[in-house]
């Protein structure tokens, strides 16, 4: 019984002594080579970035963004459910309570003073997107830049919450479910009144 | 004592027990939730349905069964009563109906909601509610008022349960708060909000099992699943001092009284030690308050990570009792 009986895997080596032409290795060598040699002429299955761009899929899981609804104000309510829900707890958020005169810039009584997503500990799996009862989180096809700095990955509202600028709005319908359209649609819901 | 069989399981009670006492006798999954039911305020219950059970034999002398669903916070056992709970389908699809009826009027605003995470409500619909609402008709809607410098009330949240005046009833022995008008335009009030500036009055927040009634001083600071709960306690002289303190980091975010596993306060606690008590260094901290592993509030708290073995299981991870 050999030492191999563990696994049943291993192999037991064999001391036969090599012949010449096994001794000088060059067929080995040149077997190697045209194995090599057939790959450079392969089509190539990298892209040269970021001169050339991939195709993303429409609902590829990049950077976030934080919606704003149709007038404009932010979707967010900090429920903290992303936050609750994400796996690498990327995510942080101060809460405040909306002052009479803001409602044209926050959706809710309760809107988040601070958001921020730490992009080195995101995963990008989307739960955070899949959590939100206020549809104000999606993740986009953008990508987050590389950087030197660990600190620029901590992405607050400044650069999470979209644009005010309707032409410039990041559109997310291609994430959205049809049940969640269809959710939408239904203006009894309190959620979708205004 | 009493013989009474719920659930298939046999229990003896002293006599005057409601069903529900019995029922919490025994524990688990056998407990009808109670909305309004409050063991530590006289006459509550009896308002809200959602305790309903079968009575399949009404006593050993009279063994007819009780024709209707009964509310079980308010039904003393007989002798030989059997009642069925979570047996009866019947049941399950009155308590059903009404969490449809409690959520009629009600906002479900959990997202902006300081109680979400610990309300009895959002529990209660989330283990029997519908998906759906069938009703088109707009909800009433009021605007929130500030019963004093300490609490909020948001009386669109309000399912009438009571608790809050019998609250202020019993602890403070001047009652500012009742009830106006009635039906579904009922409203709790402060008498035209005169502020309740009682000693006790902050228990009348842990005492409302939705968000209707909420600590001020905590508004929207937190959610309660980011916070740690822990035992703590003080010298003081109104009360046993005996408190949770809702911890973030270092710093005590809101201070409760210490809630037993059906919600109910073990002891009422004093407005010096919920609302002014914000310093670590005022209180004694005991260690950490074991909440339900259910509960959302257990959530990312990694002592309950551990891997278990067949060996040593991690308590309460083998199925729950409740
Ligand atoms: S994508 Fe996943 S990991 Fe990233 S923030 Fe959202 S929930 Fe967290
Ligand atoms: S992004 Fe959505 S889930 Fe996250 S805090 Fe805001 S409303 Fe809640
Ligand atoms: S009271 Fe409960 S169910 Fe109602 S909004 Fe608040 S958390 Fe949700
Ligand atoms: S405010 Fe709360 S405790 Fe008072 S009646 Fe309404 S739900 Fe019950
Ligand atoms: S708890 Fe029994 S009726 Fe409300």
């Amino acid at each position: 019984m050999t030492a191999a009986g563990l696994t049943k895997r291993s192999k037991i080596v064999s001391n036969k002594t090599m012949s010449f032409w096994e001794k000088i290795y060059l067929p080995a060598i040149i077997h190697g080579m045209w194995i090599t040699a057939g790959h450079l002429f392969r089509k190539k299955t990298t892209v040269r970035y970021p001169e050339v761009k991939r195709e993303f899929s429409e609902i590829y899981r990049g950077k976030h963004v934080l919606k704003r609804d149709d007038e404009g104000r932010e979707r967010c309510t900090a429920c903290g459910l992303c936050a609750v829900a994400c796996p690498a707890e990327a995510i942080t958020m101060v809460a405040a309570e909306r002052k009479p005169g803001e409602e044209n810039l926050y959706r809710e009584e309760k809107y988040a003073s601070t958001y921020e997503i730490n992009m080195l500990r995101c995963i990008f799996c989307g739960l955070c997107e899949e959590a939100c009862p206020k549809e104000a989180i999606f993740l986009t096809k953008e990508i987050v830049n590389a950087d030197y700095d660990r600190d620029k990955f901590i992405y607050g509202k400044e650069l999470l919450v979209e644009p005010m600028d309707p032409l410039k709005r990041i559109d997310v319908s291609k994430r959205q479910t049809p049940e969640v359209l269809e959710f939408k649609k239904d203006r009894n819901q309190r959620h979708n009144v205004h | 004592m009493l013989k009474v069989i719920i659930d298939n399981i046999e229990i003896q009670v002293e006599e005057g027990t409601t069903i529900l006492q019995a029922a919490r006798m025994i524990g688990g999954k056998v407990v009808p939730p109670a909305m309004c039911y409050y063991s530590k305020l006289k006459d509550s219950g009896g308002k809200c349905r959602s305790c309903l059970v079968k009575v399949v034999k009404g006593s050993a002398k009279d063994p007819r069964p009780v024709p209707k669903l009964v509310a079980s916070c308010s039904t003393p056992v007989q002798d030989g009563m059997v009642v069925e709970n979570t047996l009866s389908a019947e049941v399950q699809e009155a308590r059903k109906g009404v969490v449809e009826m409690l959520l009629i009027n009600h906002p479900l605003d959990c997202p902006v909601c300081d109680q979400a995470g610990e309300c009895d409500l959002q529990d209660l619909s989330f283990g029997f509610g519908m998906e759906e609402t069938e009703t088109i008709e707009p909800r009433r809607e009021y605007p929130g008022i500030d019963i004093g410098p300490l609490i909020k009330l948001n009386m669109n949240r309000c399912i009438h349960c009571y608790r809050c005046v019998l609250a202020a009833e019993q602890l403070t022995k001047k009652r500012a708060h009742g009830m106006l008008y009635r039906g579904d335009t009922m409203e709790i009030s402060t008498f035209i909000q005169t502020a309740i500036d009682n000693d006790f009055s902050g228990n009348m927040i842990d005492v409302c099992p939705v968000g209707a009634l909420t600590d001020r001083t905590f508004r929207f600071r937190s959610r309660v699943w980011f916070l740690n709960p822990m035992d703590a306690r003080r010298e003081c002289g109104k009360c046993s001092g005996k408190v949770v303190a809702w911890m973030f980091g270092k710093e005590i975010y809101r201070i409760t009284g210490r809630k037993d596993q059906f919600g109910e306060v073990e002891e009422f606690i004093c407005n010096e030690c919920r609302f002014e008590k914000k310093d670590i260094n005022d209180w004694v901290i005991e260690g950490p308050r074991k909440i339900k592993r259910q509960s959302v509030i257990s959530s990312n708290h990694y002592e309950q990570m551990k891997k278990g073995s067949i060996i040593h299981p991690i308590e309460g991870t083998t199925e729950p009792q409740e």
